[in-house]
């Protein structure tokens, strides 16, 4: 177990293109960390620097507190499963689960040790003496797996590996990983795309955007305290809806109606003449279901709806605007960067699901304006964003991770105990 | 697929079939005709006789072609081995490293594949007598190299480029130095390969017949197909075509072996089961 540091890490490629650009990152001892972001951010890159798969260009890698930067892969003792799990096709899943033991000459009962103890963790007993080639997606994944844990490695690294299961398949593996993680109590670090993996397994999640790093944080604070309009953009499905607007006093108008702003956030985006907000879908609501004593917290405004999707248990709504030109690039251009293609204005409104607001008619919406976000649209830089509130929500999650291992790590002797009490009665 | 269809394609099969195997059910049958019934105009032999065979593995002909068949033997199987080994390496280098010059040493592979055998076979001969490597084995294992050494890096670098990069740096991270992840993990998915190329080197070399005949000149090193050229008939006005027929099939039946032998550790796709899908 170790903790990892990056010092102004760069990665430039023979073209002198930097894929990854200063970077300086710490991961906690028996942190999960998840470096996520767009393809091409130089997540995937970055962690083949962790594990030394990639030269470094500049920079300083510490692991355990040694400089890693000129040490083979296999002097890191770090474990990594592949996107495409990698593994042996040659050999049965034991002596793939076994073959980093081999490699370090254990004595065979030891090896028939853990890669039992490896098999019992992952269901993979009764598949030992099979080939790769005759399992599923899911068991492949878990073999794959098996091999990182099988020795005790300093960290886990984790590059996509659910990206070619399944959705089903790819949420149980998740929470397998996650429940895994915190049982072993290892330093990990997960390159995903998906943000759903990266919102629920991380303690904390580094967002990348073109090699630089945009934001370090807990998947709460990501999520309500953006630092910026990429931040806001990526991290949330649906995603995050920007709107134009202009203020006028302490009130911002949108193409929604007017958005009174409280004071300190009045301040803070004074001076501006066009700015985005950023509603999350789930600030809105249908006007006429929302609480009487909610209502005056938020503004209404009647606007008609193109197309409505009733999912059983929320239902979403999307409801075109008119934005000047230049927001309409700008929009367009951060979805294109966000790996989607975003083809017109559009709010997507989250609304109840018993809601009767039905496509093509005029509708009464409310908008919670208590946590919405204002942007600078030139630097895309969040102007609202409470830095302390930020801080606080990770330093939370943060002690919830410390708890949690605790709890684990009681809990595995306890069972450790009971299994033991029971054997010998 | 309907009845008829079924039967076109059958009858076009055995067709091609018997187009393809007709001229080695023809040799196999003059093998077992007796001289005087070589010229019966039937396809099939009046009388069926091992004469032929007993000629060359026991009676006069022997001398010329049990030394050959070891020659033959001992030369392919040395020169596929090197060829192989040597070409594991460079198809490894040219399927992973990026090093200047990798597309001239492929293109001169090429070039030396295609170049005619007949025009350097005189120099060559010239030469051997000089430095005294007419006339042996590694007189004739060298130029086998040459001839089989392209072609096995072309079609090793091919089955490398197939393995996937992850393979080799998952072993890396699992602890693996360079040379054991060559080893314990790239060889064995390229064991495919690596037969293929050796089968294709080895039929090469076996069925050479100009270096045979022009850089040997006694049983100390001269392959099976010069020495079937050297067959004579009992006297100088009987042609030795059972002979040399018996030989051939003689000859013929270590390839079928090979073929046979290896057939299932050819089949491609033992990397099924590796990566995803």
């Amino acid at each position: 177990m170790a903790s990892i540091e990056m010092n102004n890490i760069v990665k430039k490629y023979g073209d002198g293109f930097p894929a990854v650009n200063d970077v300086s990152l710490d991961i906690a001892d028996g942190e999960f960390m998840i470096l996520v972001g767009p393809s091409g951010c130089g997540k995937s890159t970055l962690l083949r620097m962790i594990v030394g798969l990639e030269d470094i260009t500049s920079g300083d890698m510490v692991i355990g507190g040694k400089r890693v930067n000129d040490l083979a892969p296999r002097d890191r003792n770090l474990s990594m499963v592949f996107q495409n799990y990698a593994l042996y096709p040659h050999m049965t899943v034991y002596e793939n689960i076994a073959f980093p033991l081999r490699l370090s000459k254990t004595p065979d009962d030891e090896v028939r040790r853990r890669v039992t103890e490896a098999s019992d963790v992952l269901e993979l007993e009764e598949h030992l003496e099979r080939k790769p080639a005759n399992l599923s997606g899911g068991q492949r994944q878990r073999v794959a797996m098996g091999r990182a844990i099988v020795r005790q490695a300093d960290a886990f690294l984790f590059d996509e590996p659910l990206s070619n299961l399944d959705a089903k398949l790819r949420g149980q593996m998740r929470t397998e990983i996650s429940r895994l993680q915190r049982r072993l109590g290892i330093t990990t670090v997960y390159v995903t795309h998906d943000q759903t993996e990266a919102m629920t397994l991380g303690d904390r999640v580094c967002v990348l955007r073109k090699g630089k790093i945009q934001q370090v944080a807990s998947p709460r604070e990501l999520y309500e305290q953006p630092v910026n309009l990429f931040v806001a953009g990526f991290i949330g499905s649906p995603p995050m809806n920007f709107l134009p607007a202009t203020p006028e006093g302490n009130r911002l108008r949108t193409p929604f109606g007017e958005i009174e702003l409280d004071e300190k956030r009045a301040a803070a985006v004074a001076g501006h003449d066009l700015l985005l907000v950023g509603i999350r879908p789930e600030y809105f609501d249908d006007a006429s279901l929302v609480d009487e004593a909610k209502l005056p917290l938020g503004s209404t405004f009647r606007a008609k709806v193109d197309v409505t999707e009733w999912l059983g248990d929320s239902q979403y709504a999307y409801i075109p605007y008119d934005a000047p030109d230049s927001i309409r690039t700008q929009l367009r251009d951060l979805s294109k960067e966000l790996d989607s293609e975003e083809l017109r204005t559009q709010a997507i409104v989250s609304i109840d699901a018993t809601s009767r607001i039905r496509e093509g008619r005029e509708a009464e919406f409310w908008l919670d304006s208590r946590k919405i976000h204002v942007f600078d649209p030139q630097s895309g830089e969040n102007l609202t964003r409470d830095a302390e509130a930020g801080a606080e929500l990770t330093r939370l999650a943060t002690q919830d991770r410390m708890e949690q291992a605790e709890e684990a790590r009681g809990r595995d002797t306890d069972a450790r105990g009971g299994a033991t009490a029971v054997g010998v009665g | 697929m309907s009845t008829r269809k079924k039967l076109v394609w059958g009858l076009g099969g055995a067709l091609i079939v018997v187009y393809c195997l007709f001229p080695i059910a023809w040799i196999v049958s003059v093998s077992f005709k007796a001289p005087s019934d070589l010229a019966n105009g039937s396809f099939l032999p009046t009388e069926l006789t091992w004469q032929n065979y007993d000629l060359i593995l026991f009676g006069g002909a022997s001398d010329l072609f049990l030394p050959a068949l070891v020659n033959s033997f001992g030369i392919c199987l040395i020169a596929t081995a090197i060829s192989c080994l040597l070409a594991m390496f460079a198809a490894y280098a040219i399927a992973r490293l990026d090093f200047p010059g990798k597309k001239l040493i492929l293109s001169t592979a090429l070039a030396v594949a295609i170049f005619p055998v007949i025009s350097i076979v005189t120099p060559l001969f010239n030469l051997w007598r000089n430095i005294g490597l007419y006339d042996t084995w590694p007189g004739l294992i060298i130029p086998y190299l040459s001839l089989t050494l392209p072609i096995s890096i072309w079609t090793m670098s091919a089955f490398f480029r197939e393995i996937p990069w992850e393979m080799e740096q998952a072993a890396q991270v699992d602890g693996a130095t360079t040379w054991q992840a060559f080893r314990k993990v790239i060889v064995p998915l390229a064991a495919p390969g690596v037969f293929t190329t050796a089968i294709i080197a080895f039929f090469i070399a076996w069925n050479d017949f100009i270096y045979g005949i022009s850089l040997t000149s006694t049983e100390a090193a001269r392959p099976v197909p010069a020495a079937l050229g050297l067959f004579t008939g009992a006297s100088q006005f009987e042609e030795p075509t059972g002979a040399i027929s018996a030989a051939a099939v003689i000859v013929t039946i270590p390839v079928v072996v090979l073929v046979l032998l290896f057939q299932r550790r050819i089949v491609a796709g033992l990397t099924n089961g590796a990566v995803k899908g």
